[in-house]
């Protein structure tokens, strides 16, 4: 009898457990993928398609969907190394597609920067931008706005009199960073 | 807060945790009056000497310039504008070292003395109680004075705030090492500082007013204790000497035992701290219309014969005052000159434990600057030496002990070192005041403040980065966005124009051009035998010029592209003018005409162009004909000035290729490559060629318009 009571009172209660977290499954229902999401957050945003995917988003899905971690070549090995420690994945090397040569000045962050007395005005170059940073008109000359190119590179290639090249952003003192191999760190005193 | 008081009159004051005590070697130059110096033959100033932003130039190379005159101006109020120290002329605004520990160039403004030191118009104030409040920080605005002490930070917005403050605390504490800047200029103008005290009094109204100063400077004290005692107001606070008793937040502690909240303000708290500088400029620039153009710096340590306190004019380069100073090289004179470049004399611009030293002597001083140290090898041999005597951590925690935020250095280092950031975010690295205590006791000799430094602008420099690859991510995805809607918004046009042209089919209304389309067929026809004709006169031409031939070539080929172009326009038209036809089988007809006539003007257009040698139909009369009528031109044109680019770069690259060999290759190859190898001839020819298509085509759209308007009617 007591058995009884006890698988009694035990089934009640998960029964009841069981309604519940269904409820709230269902009540607290999270829209989206959260793993594709944090995976676009760690991703640099260039939205430079070098991934194979149109922009940042559609690769941290496809990441999310199992695509291989190693082709975001403008995050470079310190994004790969966070997708591995979130996904819990080994590290991989830079995919060999897009393998950047490592000498320091392909490392530095640039910026696209049209000569404008080569620029015909064709806008093919604002078709590819992926964040519109770059303004201008048919027949007008374009400019780019090198505080919103990511440096991705995408309108180099479309540009038919190559009026558009890559160039590293100047060091400022808002952007330098302390080098304590270059400068001699002394504690005085 | 009257506790507070009590205890201040009692000569109790609190404790702020750690803490050092270096030798103070402030002897050195405390004991000698503040010397003025003779003008500098140049100044440079940079744009940007606070914190905030820099303001735009009002002026040009070569103006003359008076002493106090603005400099550059700016409606941000985060920042304040720059004065000229002395007349004389602008000579230069170009990028220059600045005092900075990067050593980076920044914008500066050069001016050349011309020795007359002439002031601008001023408007002394006789009586600063009747001034307004604004009008007081409009004065303090305009001098463009910026906190003294070693931030910069604006005094026109610090002292622009909310009321119900309770103490103005008055930081005249000069805790570091060496620096007797204050200790002098309070010992020689403690009038002039309490009367820029008694401003900021009436501005901010505070319950007191606390003037911390340490009991290392007798004769200050005793100065601002002279030159206050009529107000009750103010009490001077006489500390006991520990660095760095001058912090903001440590003095703070001591004065009133607050402490202020990690990454809050001071004037959160009801308080308001200013440097002791600060307060002579402010009454300066209040009473006398003195804008900041001179500041006390302490030159100092046994590298100079003569160290001194100076009045410096701002922008006075650091060279020029070592040289003032008596600057005594050892190396120069002891070693050769190679060994001296790697071993430079260091100089550091503020105190030994928070100031850097300055990679170049051409560093103008700026507001901020309060000392130039100098220092002997036997006084600081650290300070020589480059290799690093960095041993390993042993734990032993003495960093923690002194720490005066109560950090913890230890923990910080492992993590600064590993690059850790949310480990050091979490240790609250941004409470670090950069004070050096830290680094000063470390048996290990580990300059810990320097990898905090590096930490933080690595940090801040990551967090710019998210900032950035957020807009880029929204910018992404407004673009997306737009694409799409404009997809639809085009999608939906085309829906409409088909069912508009379904509709005027069914209705098929009256008005009639059949007669109309007829005669534009017949134009048509005409001038595509015009054009023909006129390519056979010119290739009749006996051509002995290769490039000749080319470019009359060109132009044939454009005018067939052209023919053609118009040719199937007509067709076009024809195709959708029954429609309007009253008759359909009339219509029928006429369109069937017409289309044979059209036809009949392109096959004549086709035939002319391949009588040419080099002329190629499928060339743009290809892309030409691709679209609808609207849209024909245009991209002729763009075609056109497509192959100008192109044409551009084939003479630059291909200028030695043949001309035979290209006229053969032409028929061959694909459109572009004709076009690219067409360009034997000089692009200045082509060019014209080009404009000329261009032009053709703009007359031909003009009588193509007339001609539609006409079939209208």
């Amino acid at each position: 009898m007591n058995i009884l009571l006890a698988i009694l009172v035990l089934g009640v209660i998960s029964a009841l457990f069981g309604a519940l977290l269904g409820y709230a499954s269902i009540r607290f229902h999270v829209e989206g993928d959260p793993i594709a999401e944090q995976l676009d957050a760690l991703l640099p945003q260039t939205q430079c398609g070098q991934c194979g995917y149109p922009g940042c988003k559609p690769y941290a899905e496809a990441v999310a969907n199992g695509e291989a971690i190693n082709k975001c070549a403008p995050g470079g090995e310190d994004t790969i190394k966070k997708i591995a420690d979130l996904l819990g994945v080994d590290v991989q090397p830079l995919d060999d597609n897009h393998e950047q040569d490592d000498s320091s000045q392909s490392n530095l962050p640039k910026v696209a920067f049209i000569i404008e007395e080569d620029c015909i005005g064709c806008t093919k170059c604002i078709q590819a931008c992926p964040v519109d940073a770059i303004l201008g008109a048919a027949k007008q000359m374009h400019t780019i706005l090198s505080d919103e190119c990511t440096g991705c590179d995408l309108c180099v290639a479309p540009c038919p009199v190559d009026c558009i090249e890559m160039r590293p952003t100047p060091e400022t003192i808002q952007n330098w960073q302390w080098d304590l191999n270059k400068i001699a760190v002394k504690q005085i005193g | 807060m009257e506790s507070i008081i009590e205890r201040i009159n009692q000569g109790k004051f609190w404790h702020f945790h750690g803490g050092i005590h270096p030798p103070e070697q402030k002897a050195t130059t405390s004991d000698k009056p503040i010397k003025q110096l003779s003008l500098p033959k140049q100044l440079v100033l940079p744009l940007q000497q606070h914190i905030g932003r820099q303001g735009d130039l009002l002026v040009e190379v070569g103006d003359k310039v008076l002493k106090g005159q603005a400099l550059t101006q700016s409606s941000n109020p985060m920042a304040v504008p720059v004065h000229a120290p002395t007349s004389g002329t602008i000579s230069a605004i170009k990028k220059s070292v600045i005092a900075h520990p990067s050593g980076l160039s920044e914008l500066c403004l050069f001016i050349d003395v011309d020795g007359e030191d002439t002031w601008k118009k001023r408007e002394i104030c006789q009586d600063f109680s009747q001034l307004s409040r604004q009008e007081i920080i409009t004065k303090i605005s305009n001098a463009g004075i910026a906190g003294m002490g070693g931030a910069g930070f604006p005094t026109h917005i610090k002292v622009n705030t909310k009321p119900d403050i309770n103490f103005l605390i008055i930081n005249a504490a000069e805790c570091e090492p060496y620096i007797t800047s204050d200790d002098l200029l309070m010992r020689e103008q403690s009038e002039a500082i309490v009367d820029g005290i008694k401003i900021l009094d009436q501005l901010l109204n505070p319950a007191f007013i606390l003037i911390g100063i340490e009991n290392n400077k007798p004769q200050a004290i005793k100065a601002l204790q002279q030159a206050t005692k009529h107000i009750e107001k103010i009490k001077v606070c006489v500390l006991p000497t520990k660095y760095p008793t001058g912090g903001e937040k440590q003095l703070i502690k001591i004065l009133t035992g607050k402490e202020v909240d990690s990454g809050s303000l001071p004037i959160n708290s009801g308080i308001v701290v200013q440097n002791v500088a600060t307060c002579f400029a402010i009454s300066d620039a209040v009473i006398n219309d003195i804008p900041l153009i001179r500041r006390v710096v302490t030159l100092t340590g046994k590298a100079l014969s003569k160290p001194q306190n100076f009045w410096v004019l701002l922008g006075t380069q650091v060279s020029y005052l070592l040289e003032q100073a008596g600057f005594v090289n050892e190396d120069n004179n002891n070693q050769n000159t190679q060994a001296s470049l790697q071993t430079s004399p260091p100089v550091i611009m503020g105190g030994p434990l928070m100031g850097f030293s300055i990679l170049n002597e051409q560093v103008p001083i700026v507001k901020t600057s309060n000392c130039i140290l100098a220092p002997s090898k036997t006084e600081m041999p650290s300070a020589f030496d480059n290799s690093s005597n960095e041993v390993e951590c042993i734990r032993c925690g003495q960093c923690a002990d002194v720490c005066p935020s109560q950090l913890l250095p230890q923990e910080m280092q492992w993590s600064a070192k590993a690059k850790d950031h949310q480990q050091l975010t979490k240790l609250n690295l941004f409470d670090c005041i950069d004070c050096g205590a830290c680094a000063y006791v470390c048996p290990s000799q580990i300059p810990l403040v320097q990898y905090y430094r590096v930490a933080k602008a690595e940090i801040r420099q990551q967090q710019q980065l998210d900032i950035k690859s957020e807009k880029a991510k929204a910018r992404f995805e407004a673009r997306k966005l737009r694409l799409e809607q404009e997809k639809i918004a085009r999608q939906a046009k085309h829906e409409k124009a088909a069912a508009a042209r379904k509709a005027t089919m069914n209705k098929k209304s009256a008005d009639g051009g059949t007669a109309s389309s007829a005669v534009a067929a017949a134009l048509a026809r005409v001038k595509a035998k015009k054009a023909a004709d006129q390519n056979k006169a010119e290739t009749a031409e006996p051509t002995n010029q290769v490039q000749d031939n080319n470019v009359q070539s060109e132009k044939s080929q454009v005018k067939a592209a052209i023919a053609r172009a118009k040719a199937k326009r007509l067709a076009n038209e024809q195709a959708t003018k029954p429609a309007i036809d009253n008759n359909v089988q009339d219509s029928v007809v006429d369109d069937k005409k017409a289309r044979v006539a059209a036809a009949i003007a392109k096959a004549k257009a086709k035939k002319a162009a391949e009588k040419e040698p080099s002329s190629n139909p499928d060339v743009s009369s290809a892309e030409a004909q691709n679209t609808s009528t609207g849209a024909d031109d245009k991209k002729a044109r763009i075609a056109a000035a497509v192959a100008k680019a192109k044409a551009k770069k084939a003479t630059k690259k291909e200028s030695s290729s043949s001309p035979e060999v290209s006229s053969v290759e032409e028929q061959n190859i694909s459109t572009d490559d004709a076009q690219n190898t067409a360009t034997d001839a000089d692009d200045k020819k082509v060019r014209i060629a080009a404009a000329v298509a261009k032009a053709k085509l703009k007359a031909l759209d003009r009588a193509k318009q007339a001609s539609t308007t006409n079939s209208e009617e």
